[in-house]
């Protein structure tokens, strides 16, 4: 088991690293290759709260979103560094999910989801009236990745082909830690506290504690993949902030299945092959990928990867 | 020198008296049983002890302190630790899976993100051995909702294991419970008891368990404490027939 899991992980590494090689092949382009790996990280990120922890998150834009606003300003407005915009979008985001954890962290199934699409639209309202500073409606722009400083060498990133492995090497360090934690004693306590929260308090487990720190963890790795998309295009718009993507994240992750960690990396992909190609051909895509939705809700509830692995065992 | 002892304990639900002025004492190392017939006050009685309901009056003691305002949670770390009339487990996780968490639990390490190996090791020991000590070893892949009733509530028993119990509290063990089913369960309540030298009691409605494996027993009626002593004493108490005669006599 374990080693058949290390084996298609190695295999789905090689084939991602390759991408920039093959893609084009197939009628794709790096920078789409890019986003299905930032989406894929976001994705992941609101599953370690959603799929593990049982936290009905649907308003996880709003640390993407404050993860991009995070890094292009930092761009903008203080240093042309991408290492630092990075970093600011990827604290900013962190640390606002850490402050509105606690606003949560009691609260259960719709109640809980609820309060968390308010704290993004009250978010998506302050970028879109803080004109001046955020680019209101129109986004925000006037910012670029800027090249990566090893010491004397330079490697200039605003090259795309460059950049898809820049957000390759996050993706790969962010999925990795977040395997590791849910593979901890923390991560057990997240899977205990969403199938039965009564019985795990029982046992002294200080259930809201550890919804606050997934909650906190989850939006951070979100804010990172924020920040990368942000450096992707060279843009942000409150878009970036509102309910209506945080529905395209579950959408992703329902699609691949949640009860898997590499899931809604599978559900990423779909969504966001299915959109850049259904969209150069109708201005219906949305109503697609809806029956799509559908179709894979009703007939595969544990999503797509969830009907590979019952195929695997099985057949095993 | 007494375990568990409650002095004059009642638990009022508005009118209604749901315990009335139960004192009780029990030992170290004692198998002890309480019946008494449906609605009787059984299962509050259990939440008083472990502080899962204050109780209206009265004081309750366990190993020489008082734990009246206690909380559950300092009760469970002092090894009063239960199972529930109702099965109460991690459904979609394995036998394994439920257990670890357990022991974690019990190690304090919920919160970690990361263990040392030798930690990890012997945490998986401790887990496994529990698994054996109820006898699961051949389902600790399963997940646990796909078990039978029966493998249900021993995964319930072995989570309870996990937390080092003292006093081990078991409402209905055998309820719904199947022959078969219901001779593994008694089995491993007289060897925790025989073996790992736990104090347990129990609510129990099946009288041949109760006369065939407690030490003493102890009867309630309408929240009042109506017997107690052997299985002889009590099975001859006149209280004890009217009131189980009465039960039958209504039903
Ligand atoms: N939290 C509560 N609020 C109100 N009434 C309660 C509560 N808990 C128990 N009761 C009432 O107290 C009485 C005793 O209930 P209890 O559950 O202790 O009985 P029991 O002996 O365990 O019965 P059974 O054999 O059916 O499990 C019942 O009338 C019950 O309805
Ligand atoms: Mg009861």
């Amino acid at each position: 088991m374990m080693r058949d899991e290390r084996l298609w992980m190695a295999l789905g590494w090689i084939v991602l690293a390759l991408a920039p090689w093959w893609l084009p092949w197939l009628g794709g382009y790096s920078a789409l290759g890019t986003k299905v790996l930032v989406y894929g990280l976001g994705v992941m990120a609101l599953n370690l709260l959603l799929g593990f922890a049982g936290g009905l998150s649907f308003g996880h834009a709003a640390y993407f979103g404050l993860g991009a606003y995070g890094a292009g300003m930092t761009l903008k407005y203080l240093a042309p560094s991408t290492p630092l915009a990075l970093l600011a979008g990827t604290v900013v985001g962190g640390l606002a999910a850490t402050a509105f954890g606690p606003l949560v962290m009691r609260r259960r199934g719709i109640y809980f989801a609820m309060i968390t699409i308010a704290i993004g639209q009250l978010l998506y309202f302050v970028a879109v009236r803080w004109n001046e500073f955020t680019g209101g409606e129109d986004g925000l722009a006037g910012f670029s990745r800027q090249p990566l400083h090893f010491g004397g060498w330079v490697l200039d990133i605003r090259d795309e082909n460059k950049y898809y492995y820049v957000v390759l090497v996050c993706f790969t360090v962010a999925a990795w830690i977040m395997r590791g934690v849910l593979r901890s004693p923390l991560g057990h306590t997240w899977v205990a506290i969403r199938e039965n929260r009564r019985r795990a308090e029982f046992l002294g487990v200080r259930a809201d504690l550890y919804i606050w720190a997934a909650f906190a963890i989850s939006g951070t790795f979100m804010a990172l993949a924020g920040a990368l998309n942000a450096l992707l295009f060279n843009f942000t718009s409150p878009q970036d902030l509102h309910w209506i993507l945080s529905g395209d994240f579950v959408i992703m992750i329902v699609l691949g299945g949640m009860r898997n960690f590499w899931g809604p990396l599978l559900g990423a992909l779909i969504y966001i092959v299915a959109q850049d190609y259904l969209s150069s051909v109708t201005d219906n895509w949305m109503t697609f990928i809806g029956l799509l939705f559908m179709v894979i809700v009703l007939a595969f509830p544990r999503g797509i990867l969830g009907l590979l692995r019952r195929r695997g065992k099985a057949a095993a | 020198m007494s375990l568990l002892r409650l002095d004059r304990v009642s638990r009022h639900f508005g009118k209604l008296q749901a315990v009335q002025d139960v004192s009780f004492e029990m030992n170290e190392g004692e198998l002890r049983a309480i019946i008494g017939p449906n609605g009787a006050g059984k299962t509050t009685f259990f939440n008083l002890i472990t502080g899962f309901v204050p109780p209206t009056s009265g004081d309750v003691w366990f190993a020489g302190e008082s734990i009246r305002d206690k909380a559950v949670v300092y009760r469970v770390k002092k090894g009063i630790v239960r199972t529930f009339q109702i099965t109460e487990v991690f459904p979609d996780l394995s036998v394994y899976e439920n257990v670890r968490f357990g022991v974690e639990t019990a190690a304090g390490v919920n919160g970690r993100p990361w263990l040392p190996r030798a930690k990890r090791l012997e945490l998986a020991r401790r887990t496994d051995e529990l698994i054996e000590v109820v006898g699961l070893a051949a389902k600790a892949d399963r997940v646990v909702s796909e078990l039978a009733h029966g493998d249900q509530r021993v995964v319930e028993i072995a989570i309870a294991l996990t937390m080092n119990p003292r006093l081990l509290l078991l409402d209905e063990p055998t309820a719904g419970m199947g022959d078969a089913e219901t001779d593994h369960m008694v089995d491993l309540i007289r060897r925790l008891h025989s073996e790992r030298k736990l104090s347990i009691l129990f609510i129990e409605h099946d009288m041949s368990i109760v006369f065939g494996i407690a030490q003493k027993i102890t009867v309630l009626d309408h929240g009042r404490l109506l017997a107690e002593g052997t299985a002889a004493e009590v099975s001859v108490d006149p209280q004890v027939r009217a009131a189980y005669l009465g039960e039958e006599a209504k039903a």
